[in-house]
């Protein structure tokens, strides 16, 4: 039963990344505009991300292979420590859709 | 759903379909998800009852479409609030003063009106970021810089109206000074245009601010009389060359004259970059640490900075007291000239010593874009933030920060007096802030201090800092040092200790926002000016 819970997540999980190289394209412009003044080579955000995974992972969010859309949704519109969340005037659910895609480009489903 | 005081929910949700009507139901924000959005992310009451949080949010994506939520904000009198890109943090974000405000988000109205760069302006609408112009005038291809706070995401016209400064040249460091004719929707909806932007053919808006008559601009600036929707903007030419040279001094005294020689430079024109002043004995803010004998020395004094026993070791030891930074924009020659002309001013102060410091011919290589202070060259960044987030020397970072940042006189015994006063009231309340600081230079004729609060989750913990910070407010005020501009939080406590004959200047705000606003729409609070019918209820 867990197996077959496991294979239908992972089934959605894939669908859910799955975006065509349009709406990647799309994240990756998108995610330049926003997101890499700070998530830029040593800018703020990376800096952070390296202290806190000490080259466990990618301190580069773009160079991440582990970022499901869902997770990114969240800090984007969460916020975390002095990151503030984005109002949907600044990032739409569309764009957040297409940074969430590019960002997940490289993560395979486990 | 909160509700805006005193409005029914019936009205508000009638009002709410009109303002769908008035800019489209996608831009009109209720739902609680949507409406979080609209927190202040570093709102030191985050998650007690008394944040300030919004009822919902309207997004118009132009000008007409604005002056019509203020006509159905009018007939149902409900509280707006407008915000440019909502990211003044530190100081409000994007939550109103008065809890159940309708944020006015004009994040959309992001269209850059006019650059000119022949005599070097632009004109902007509230939804520009200082990104966004940057990148324009890149694209464009212009020799013209501007001038931006170190958080580059923020709006030029949000910026300069909370009287936000920058890094150039005097005349554009003051970001409200360097703004050149406003246009504001008024209160009844009405729209004005100040400065030359009042003549209907004039083709002087943004090259002469005054116009005719009575200049009004300043009354929308930390104010609540009106939406601004367009601002002209004067941009600096980018310079030939930048030069930098830093001149040491040996005595605790000596930050006296060397704060004088300073003055009459900057006013003089002479240094036209933002000066820095530090200590090389003491360290402090963007110093090198001070040495452990000094640090041994001050924990002995509890951290008396004139102590004789640290003026001897400083002594013998040769080491500066203090230091500034003097900086230069201009032709390779002039500037040259310029740091020679300095050096020979600061020599009057017995055993100043002199260091060449950066230059770069202009434009920035790509290898120099890396490295400098990017504000100082007019380009935006977020890179101020790694003061605050999470880093090797930071493992705990807080959940934001707010100013604290009175104004003092620009003399050395000003520094020095604050420094005593700020110094035993860190003590006093056990406050995260360090106990010695020089002040930054952002302003021609003032200093100014800037201490940093950590905003954190903690209930108790913002408690504790926001009391301390109120008492802050206070002992400054009693010592005649007040705040040039505060989160909504405080903003009562600050307008509180301006109150010369009686709180003239308060009752005057007041006076004019009875007639302009009757109804006490917008932003009601701001700043300390509460539309009639809450005065006195929430200050």
């Amino acid at each position: 039963m867990s197996k077959l819970v496991a294979i239908l997540l992972a089934a959605l999980a894939s669908q859910a990344y799955a975006a065509d190289d349009a709406v990647i394209a799309k994240g990756k412009q998108v995610y330049e505009y926003w997101c890499v003044a700070c998530h830029g080579p040593e800018l703020p955000g990376t800096m952070a991300l390296e202290a806190k995974y000490k080259g466990s992972k990618p301190a580069l969010l773009a160079e991440r292979t582990d970022l499901l859309p869902p997770i990114t949704k969240t800090f984007v519109r969460k916020g975390v420590s002095v990151m503030p969340f984005f109002r949907k005037t600044e990032i739409s659910d569309a764009d957040l859709d297409a940074i969430a895609a590019y960002l997940a480009r490289n993560t395979s489903a486990k | 759903m909160k509700l805006p005081p005193g409005v029914t929910s019936k009205d508000f949700a009638d009002a709410l379909k009109q303002l769908e009507g008035a800019v489209g139901k996608s831009w009109v924000f209720s739902s609680d998800e949507d409406v979080a959005l609209y927190r202040d992310a570093y709102s030191p009451f985050w998650g007690e009852p008394e944040e300030r949080v919004a009822s919902a949010a309207v997004a118009p994506d132009g000008v007409e479409q604005v002056q019509k939520v203020v006509k159905i904000a009018n007939t149902y009198k409900i509280p707006i609030y407008p915000i440019s890109t909502g990211k003044n943090l530190g100081y409000g974000g994007s939550a109103p003063n008065l809890s159940g405000s309708l944020v006015l988000d004009l994040k959309r109205m992001n269209r850059i009106l006019d650059v000119n760069p022949r005599n070097h302006s632009a004109l902007v609408e509230p939804g520009v970021s200082y990104f966004d112009l940057y990148r324009y005038i890149q694209e464009k291809g212009y020799k013209l810089w501007i001038d931006v706070p170190d958080p580059g995401w923020g709006s030029p016209i949000g910026n300069s109206l909370d009287h936000g400064g920058g890094y150039l040249q005097p005349m554009y460091r003051n970001h409200f000074d360097s703004h050149c004719g406003m246009e504001v929707v008024l209160p009844n909806g009405e729209l004005l245009r100040t400065g030359m932007g009042a003549l209907p053919d004039a083709q002087t808006w943004q090259q002469y601010k005054f116009g005719f008559g009575p200049w009004i601009d300043g009354m929308f600036s930390q104010s609540n009389l009106g939406v601004v929707t367009k601002m002209g903007f004067w941009l600096m030419p980018e310079p030939d060359a930048y030069l930098t040279g830093t001149v040491t001094v040996p005595k605790y005294g000596d930050l006296i004259p060397l704060v004088d020689i300073l003055t009459f430079l900057e006013n003089s024109g002479v240094s036209n970059a933002m000066p820095g002043l530090g200590s090389p004995l003491l360290g402090g803010f963007m110093m090198p640490p001070p040495a452990p004998e000094v640090t041994a020395l001050l924990q002995k004094t509890g951290g008396d900075i004139s102590s004789p026993d640290l003026q001897k070791y400083a002594q013998d030891k040769s080491v500066p007291y203090w230091s500034c930074t003097v900086k230069f924009y201009g032709p390779v020659k002039g500037i040259q000239a310029h740091w020679e002309y300095a050096k020979e001013k600061f020599s009057a102060i017995p055993g100043a010593k002199f260091q060449d410091g950066e230059f770069y011919k202009l434009p920035l290589t790509p290898e120099q874009f890396k490295q400098v202070h990017k504000p100082e060259f007019g380009i935006p960044s977020l890179e101020t933030f790694s003061i605050g987030a999470r880093s090797a020397i930071n493992p705990n970072p807080s959940a934001g920060h707010i100013w604290f940042s009175p104004i003092i006189p620009r003399t050395g015994e000003a520094v020095l007096e604050a420094n005593k006063v700020f110094s035993k009231a860190a003590k006093d309340f056990g406050l995260p802030v360090l106990s010695f600081s020089l002040p930054s230079t952002y302003w021609m004729r003032a200093f100014i201090f800037i201490f940093g609060f950590p905003i954190t989750h903690d209930v108790a913990t913002n408690k504790k800092n926001r009391e301390s910070f109120k008492k802050l407010i206070q002992i400054a005020a009693e010592h005649g040092w007040g705040e040039y501009r505060t989160a909504p939080a405080f903003q009562d406590a600050v307008m509180e200790t301006y109150s010369f004959n009686n709180h003239a200047l308060r009752r005057f705000h007041e006076t004019i926002k009875d007639a302009v606003d009757p109804n006490g729409i917008i932003s009601a609070g701001r700043y300390g000016i509460w539309p009639k019918h809450l005065r006195g209820t929430k200050a």
